[in-house]
């Protein structure tokens, strides 16, 4: 059969192994339970990465099949037809309609929900005229009986014309059967459900013998599609768009038709194999609790909850562990530094591990963060919503989608970004860019902690109302808000034509699948750890070298005019080992570096010492804090102290304390509005392909948190 | 095609219609994707607080749209 793909003759060189890996393609609608399955068949043998050219997510997975087979499973964006509406469907179409690419898949495997069949069959009768081999994994079949839905599988099976696998992504049944099938080399579909219109046959064949392709369906996607079809060249393209206008060629009319001729069939089919018997149980109870969820009042005064303890959570709940490790990391340098000295030994604890430390503190914030924003999006509680803040949202330009993004921004900017993508008005989503960066994320967290724990009284309010945690809101909040009046200003200043819409399915409530929820954050933690890290860790390794050596003599002279200046005024020894360490950092590479921007920070309270940490910064704002305490431990005798300690100790010219709340709070104001973070300009880059974005960020936002410390100072001091 | 027909915008919440045609045919594309073909009958389920966006029931799930998509579901 000339449809079959054989998978040894496709990839030899690129595996090692004797038998190559089959790659198995898993596509469905949204919500149809294909990330449960995804992580049914891999479990932890994930890796996330960008599919070639675009930054889309693309998670693929190891699945053993048996003891002496695996296969790589490649989990595609959500989608409801293969006419792609939003950027991240648009990667279904490069991998499925490009025989050359790495990724096509040998297999597909569409998952369907049971209880919603005849929308989720629109995309599988598509992909069944595709003519690749594909097995139906129907899910949530337990839903569709309570609903009183009764599927008989053996009819269904026949009428498709592919395999059929009744599965619960939730607890796992049937993943072992599914395995079984998809072990088998499967033949391609022989039922076809769409014919060509019998006056385009001509222009379908002639794209189908240009291109070689294998199906008249495909031809005819390329018909459709060929401007975002980015293998194509633009001779290539240049001959599909002559002969679409030589056969006068509508796409949206013939899509429309072709739409209402599969549901006209689905109907027919579905006929024979499924009885409906009784109202559904479970929309209903959706309803009535949408009724309170989404209600006028408690409707956002819940979600303001909601969020509440989020920030309640993260602050509150994380300090546990997270003392455990700052405890553990100074007891390893304790441990170290009482057995071994030496410049080596100094580097390992005041760089290396101190940096290491500045990371792995603030796994616990992160991975609860991410255990909230997953569970709210499991629960089908983030489309509502979205749903509620849609009409506020586009007053200020956004969408109710950007809610999203929004939200995803306090945990980080880089993901949120790239979530940006389910927007498919081209002004909504940029707008809904430019301002995420502006959310409080996650790295900023370890500033705020530090500065509001060094300035703000830890005090209760009616037994549980942190005041801290509050303070922490309060930044969070500073941040949406002028994230959304960014968005107002920039609705009035770009023009466009397009059109925003908010065409979604309102899922109905789940219970969270607590193993998506851990895989997320495993995930999560996992990019932070490794991504930040990296940065992180080499920073402090300079910043060390900064802060140890100084240019020319100067170290040296350093040591023989405090050593006689001890000697005339009578120090102790311990009076001049702490003069003389700060003396030394002062006069280093790192010193002479914040002293030459001293004057342009002064007017905002900040000094060298907070100039070495903001420029450090900007590379990532994790970064303050392991500078802070680099700088720190370097220029304090006694090495092992947390951070806020070694602040609080920091005295001003006059022998005050140095952060005093006016000079807090104005570092505070300018970690929440400044663009410091490397990565999040690069994202933004790639995800509007231009220059011009990224640099407005940096300009505006930067621009911005000068100007607002400047004013916080001024007023404080 | 006259100029007032009812469409799924004039809805109460729980009341009912018939999908005669889609009246944008950008948006109708989408909407068709969703299962909103002619002929099928269609309820106006909840409003969102503000009053829009609005959730209809088609094809036995919810779809939430804003009340201008809803204005181009044309009913018989």
């Amino acid at each position: 059969m000339a449809e079959l793909i054989h998978p040894e003759e496709k990839i030899e060189v690129s595996t090692s192994v004797n038998k190559p890996i089959t790659k198995i393609a898993l596509i469905g609608n949204p919500n149809s339970g294909k990330s449960s399955l995804f992580n049914q068949l891999t479990g932890l043998n994930q890796k996330v990465g960008n599919f070639p050219g675009v930054t889309v997510d693309k998670k693929t997975g190891i699945c053993q099949l048996n003891s002496h087979q695996k296969v790589r499973i490649i989990d595609l964006p959500g989608t409801y037809s293969l006419y792609p509406k939003s950027l991240d469907e648009k990667v279904i179409i490069d991998l499925l309609y490009n025989q050359q690419s790495d990724l096509y898949p040998d297999l597909v495997i569409v998952t369907a929900d049971a209880s919603n069949l005849k929308r989720n069959l629109l995309l599988f009768t598509q992909l069944v005229d595709l003519k690749i081999p594909a097995v139906l994994a129907l899910n949530m079949m337990d839903v569709a009986t309570k609903e009183g839905v009764k599927i008989n599988l053996e009819q269904l099976q026949q009428d498709l014309g592919v395999p059929i696998v009744p599965v619960n992504a939730r607890n796992g049944s049937g993943i072992a059967a599914l395995k079984i099938v998809i072990s088998q080399q499967l033949q391609a579909p022989k039922r076809s459900f769409f014919k060509i219109p019998e006056n385009l046959e001509g222009l379908v064949q002639q794209i189908r013998q240009y291109f070689d392709l294998e199906t008249d369906y495909l031809a005819w996607h390329f018909a459709h599609q060929y401007q975002n079809l980015k293998f194509l060249s633009e001779t290539d393209k240049g001959f599909i768009s002559n002969l679409l206008q030589q056969y006068e060629f509508t796409s949206n009319t013939l899509q429309a038709n072709e739409t209402i001729t599969r549901y006209t069939q689905i109907n027919e089919l579905l006929l024979d194999s499924v009885r409906v018997e009784k109202a559904d149980n479970n929309e209903k109870f959706s309803n009535r609790l949408d009724q309170i969820l989404t209600h006028k009042v408690w409707g956002y005064l819940i979600f303001f909850t909601v969020l509440f303890m989020m920030f309640q959570a993260i602050f509150a709940w994380a300090t546990y562990p997270m003392d455990l490790i700052d405890a553990g990391v100074t007891g390893v340098n304790a441990f170290i530094q009482e057995r071994f000295d030496g410049p080596l030994i100094s580097l390992l604890t005041e760089g290396v591990i101190a940096g290491l430390g500045g990371i792995l503190i603030f796994i616990p914030q992160i991975a609860i963060l991410f255990a909230f924003i997953a569970i709210l999006e499991e629960t089908g509680y983030m489309a509502r919503v979205t749903f509620m803040m849609d009409k506020i949202m586009r007053k200020f330009g956004l969408n109710g989608k950007s809610i999203v993004p929004l939200i995803s921004g306090v945990a980080c900017a880089v993901p949120a970004v790239m979530a940006a993508r389910n927007i498919d008005n081209w002004k909504d989503r940029m707008i809904t860019i430019f301002v995420t960066p502006l959310m409080s994320c996650s790295a900023r967290i370890p500033v705020y902690t530090v500065l509001i724990a060094l300035v703000v009284p830890e005090k209760y309010y009616l037994g549980f109302l942190n005041l801290q945690g509050m303070v922490l809101m309060g930044l969070y909040l500073l941040g949406f808000v002028a994230a959304v009046l960014s968005a107002w200003v920039m609705k009035i200043i770009l023009k466009t034509r397009e059109r925003s819409y908010f065409i979604m399915e309102f899922p109905v409530y789940k219970m969270p699948r607590w193993k998506n929820v851990g895989l997320t954050i495993i995930e999560k933690v996992k990019a932070f750890v490794f991504e930040a890290g990296k940065v992180i860790i080499a920073i402090s390794v300079i910043l060390w070298v900064m802060a140890s050596y100084g240019p020319g003599e100067r170290m040296a002279q350093v040591e023989q005019t405090v050593q006689q200046q001890a000697r005339q005024n009578n120090w102790t020894q311990e009076e001049t080992n702490i003069r003389l360490s700060s003396e030394k950092l002062e006069s280093s590479y790192a010193g002479v570096f914040g002293h030459a921007i001293e004057p342009v920070i002064r007017p905002l309270g900040f000094d060298w010492k907070i100039g070495i940490a903001l420029l450090t910064s900007f590379a990532a704002r994790e970064v303050f804090v392991g500078t802070m305490s680099t700088i720190y431990s370097v220029g304090d005798s006694e090495n092992i102290k947390t951070i806020k300690e070694k602040l609080m100790t920091e005295k001003d010219d006059a022998g005050n304390p140095f952060f005093t709340p006016a000079r807090a709070f104005s570092l505070l104001i300018f970690y929440v509005f400044a663009m410091q973070c490397m990565s999040t300009l690069a994202v933004v880059y790639r995800e509007t392909k231009s220059w011009r974005w990224p640099v407005m960020q940096l300009i505006y936002m930067s621009g911005l948190a000068y100007v607002c410390s400047f004013i916080v100072y001024q007023i404080f001091k | 095609m006259q100029k007032r027909e009812k469409s799924v915008r004039d809805l109460k919440i729980g009341e009912s219609g018939t999908i005669c045609c889609l009246s944008d045919p950008e948006m109708s594309l989408k909407l068709l994707e969703m299962g909103c073909i002619p002929g099928t009958p269609v309820k106006l389920n909840s409003k969102a607080p503000l009053g829009d966006p609005i959730t209809i029931i088609v094809n036995d799930y919810t779809l939430s749209l804003r009340l201008d998509e809803a204005a181009t579901i044309k009913l018989k």
